[in-house]
C-alpha cells in the first residue's frame, strides 16, 4: 500500500488535483486515487464506470458529463451517486486519470 | 445570389444580423432571419420582476423594431436543419437552402427533467424565473407571501447566466427586509456546485455575502426529484431539503430543434469550435450564443464578445481565408445586490474572475467582486445599453477580448 501512496506523490496533478499525464494512470494508481476520494474499494461496477470514462475519453476527448455517463454507461443516475457520491461526473473522471469533466461555468 | 440564414432571432441572431447587414454587399447577399417569437423579451430582466421592480412591459418590445428594412424575416417555429443539403425545414412547410448558417436558438429551461417538477406545485409554490410566465407569476405569489421556508435550487450546470440564481437570494434578502418580513423567511441556496459559483476566488468572496446577508448555502447538492406530498426536494443520495417554496432554475438545455436535426450533444447544445465559433461538423454552419456547448458563461454579454469576434471569421471564411480571430471566453456580469448595490464580475476561459478594478473609458472604474453603488448603475445601465446599443450591433466601449488592466491577482 506505501508504494502505491508514494507513486500518487509524485504524480504531476493539474489544479483541480486530476493527474497531468494520462500515460501515468494504472489499475494501482486508480485504488490509490479512489482512496483520496474516500472510496475504499473500487468494485465491478465502479470499474464499468471508469473503463466506459476512458473509452469515451479517448474516442471523444472529453469525459463523459454525468448525463452521457446514465444515458450510455449501463448505469443508473441513482447507481453512479451510490459509487461516486456527490459528483460522479467529476470523481469518476479523477480516478480514471482524466481532467475534470469540462462543464461551465 | 448568395444565401446567409440565420436561426433564431433573440440576443445573439439579432446583434449578428445588424452586424453582418452592415457589412454584406447587398447585392451579392440575401440574408434571411427566422425566429417562432414576434417579441423580443429582455430575458435580465426577468429577474426584478418578482420582486416588483420590473413589469412585463419593462422587459419585452417588438422584434421587428431591431431589424434592418431590407431583411427576409420568417415568423415560424424552425422544424429541422438539414446540414448535409444545406437546407432547413420550417414548421410552415417552406424549405430555406443557404450558403452559410448561423445557428442562434439559444437554451430554455426543461423542467420536466426532474422527477415531480410538473407535477401539481408548478407555478403553485413551485416557480421559476427564468420564463416570463414564471417571473410574472412568483411576482403575483410573493406580494401576498407571509413568509416560511424559501429554497432556491439549480438543477444542474450549465445555466444561463450562471449568477441569476445568487442575484435572486439577495434581491430576495433585500425585499423581505423592505417588506418587514425578512425575520420570518429563511432564505436557502441550495447548488449541485462545490461552493456558492464556479471559481475558487469568486466562490469564495460570494459566498461571504450570503453569509452577511444571512442566507444559508447548501453546495454539492443534486437534486433527483421534488416530493410534492412533503413539499422538499431531494438528491440523488436521498437528503431532503424542505421548502413552502421552491424556486427552480431547471436543466437547461438547447431547442429540440437541434436534436431532431442530430447536431447536439446530451443537452442540445452544438459542439462548437471554442476559438472560431464554427460548427465542428460542419465548414460553413456557425454557432453562438447560448445554443454553443462551449465552456463559457451562458449570456448577453458573451453572445455579444463572441458577434465581434464571429463578425471578423465570418468575413474572413466567405473570403475565402481561414478564420483569423479567435474567442477566449470573455464574461463580464454586474451581479444585482440588492439595496442599490452590485459587484461586478469579468473572466475569461483562463482567468478566473479576480479582484481589482474594471476601467471603461467614458464612464469610469467599476469595483470587481465589490459591492458598489456604481456597479448597481452599471446593472441598470445595462438594459438601456442592450436596447439601444447591443441588439443593434452597435460599437460598445468594451474590448471583446478580456483585459488584466486594473485586476489583483
Ligand atoms: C433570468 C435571466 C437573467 C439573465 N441575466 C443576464 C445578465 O444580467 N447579463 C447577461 O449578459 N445575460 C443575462 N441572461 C442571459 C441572456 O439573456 C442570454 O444569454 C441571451 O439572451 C442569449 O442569447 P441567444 O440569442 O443565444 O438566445 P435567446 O436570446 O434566448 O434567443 C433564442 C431565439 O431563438 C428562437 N428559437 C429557438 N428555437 C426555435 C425554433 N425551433 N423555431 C424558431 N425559433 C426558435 C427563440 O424564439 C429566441 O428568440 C439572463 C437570462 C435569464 C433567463
Amino acid at each position: 500500500m506505501t508504494t502505491v501512496a508514494t507513486e500518487t506523490k509524485t504524480l504531476e496533478r493539474d489544479a483541480d488535483g486530476h493527474i497531468k499525464n494520462i500515460s501515468d494512470w494504472n489499475e494501482q494508481i486508480a485504488n490509490a486515487l479512489a482512496l483520496e476520494e474516500g472510496i475504499p474499494v473500487l468494485t465491478e461496477r465502479h470499474w464499468a464506470v471508469i473503463n466506459f470514462m476512458r473509452k469515451e475519453f479517448q474516442e471523444k476527448g472529453d469525459a463523459p458529463s454525468i448525463r452521457r455517463l446514465t444515458k450510455e454507461s449501463g448505469v443508473e443516475t441513482k447507481e453512479l451517486y451510490a459509487l461516486f457520491p456527490k459528483g460522479p461526473a467529476k470523481k469518476a473522471a479523477k480516478i480514471a486519470g482524466l481532467p475534470k469533466p469540462k462543464g461551465c461555468i | 445570389m448568395k444565401k446567409l440564414l440565420i436561426l433564431g432571432a433573440g440576443t445573439a441572431g439579432t446583434m449578428m444580423l445588424n452586424k453582418l447587414h452592415g457589412m454584406l454587399d447587398k447585392n451579392e447577399w440575401q440574408i434571411t432571419i427566422v425566429d417562432q417569437c414576434e417579441t423580443h423579451y429582455y430575458q435580465p430582466g426577468f429577474l426584478f420582476i418578482p420582486f416588483g421592480i420590473y413589469t412585463k412591459k419593462d422587459v419585452v418590445k417588438p422584434k421587428r423594431d431591431f431589424f434592418p428594412s431590407d431583411v427576409d424575416v420568417i415568423i415560424s417555429e424552425i422544424d429541422k436543419i438539414e446540414p448535409e443539403q444545406n437546407r432547413v425545414l420550417l414548421k410552415n412547410n417552406v424549405v430555406l437552402t443557404y450558403d452559410y448558417l448561423i445557428i442562434a436558438t439559444g437554451a430554455k429551461i426543461n423542467p420536466a427533467q426532474t422527477e415531480g417538477m410538473k407535477d401539481g406545485q408548478w407555478h403553485k409554490s413551485i416557480f421559476d424565473f427564468y420564463t416570463i410566465e414564471g417571473a410574472c407569476a412568483l411576482g403575483n405569489f410573493f406580494k401576498h407571501w407571509k413568509g416560511g421556508k424559501l429554497v432556491v435550487n439549480i438543477t444542474e450546470m450549465p445555466i444561463k447566466c450562471p449568477v441569476a440564481p445568487l442575484e435572486f437570494v439577495f434581491l430576495a434578502d433585500w425585499y423581505f427586509t423592505e417588506r418587514g418580513i425578512r425575520d420570518n423567511v429563511d432564505i436557502h441556496f441550495v447548488t449541485p456546485l462545490p461552493g456558492a459559483f464556479t471559481k475558487p476566488r469568486a466562490s469564495s468572496i460570494l459566498g461571504d455575502f450570503l453569509n452577511k446577508k444571512n442566507i444559508l448555502l447548501t453546495t454539492e447538492f443534486n437534486i433527483a426529484r421534488v416530493d410534492n406530498e412533503k413539499k422538499a426536494i431531494v438528491s440523488w443520495d436521498e437528503t431532503e431539503i424542505p421548502f413552502d417554496v421552491l424556486v427552480t432554475i431547471p436543466t437547461n438545455m438547447g431547442d429540440e430543434i437541434i436534436a431532431r436535426s442530430g447536431m447536439g450533444d446530451e443537452l442540445n447544445f452544438v459542439p462548437t469550435d471554442k476559438g472560431t465559433l464554427r460548427s465542428l461538423n460542419y465548414n460553413n454552419v456557425f454557432v453562438l450564443g447560448d445554443a454553443t456547448n462551449l465552456p463559457s458563461s451562458k449570456a448577453g454579454s458573451v453572445a455579444h464578445f463572441q458577434a465581434d469576434i464571429l463578425t471578423e471569421n465570418f468575413m474572413n471564411v466567405i473570403e475565402g481565408r481561414e478564420p483569423s480571430e479567435k474567442f477566449d471566453g470573455h464574461a463580464n456580469c454586474f451581479i444585482e445586490s440588492g439595496f442599490g448595490k452590485g459587484i461586478l464580475i469579468d473572466f475569461n476561459y483562463e482567468t478566473e474572475p479576480l479582484p481589482g478594478k474594471f476601467p471603461l473609458p467614458g464612464v469610469g472604474p467599476f469595483s470587481l467582486l465589490e459591492e458598489t453603488k456604481m456597479n448597481h448603475y452599471g446593472k441598470v445601465m445595462f438594459r438601456w445599453m442592450y436596447w439601444n446599443f447591443l441588439l443593434k450591433g452597435l460599437e460598445m466601449p468594451i474590448e471583446s477580448h478580456m483585459s488584466m488592466a486594473g485586476k489583483r491577482m
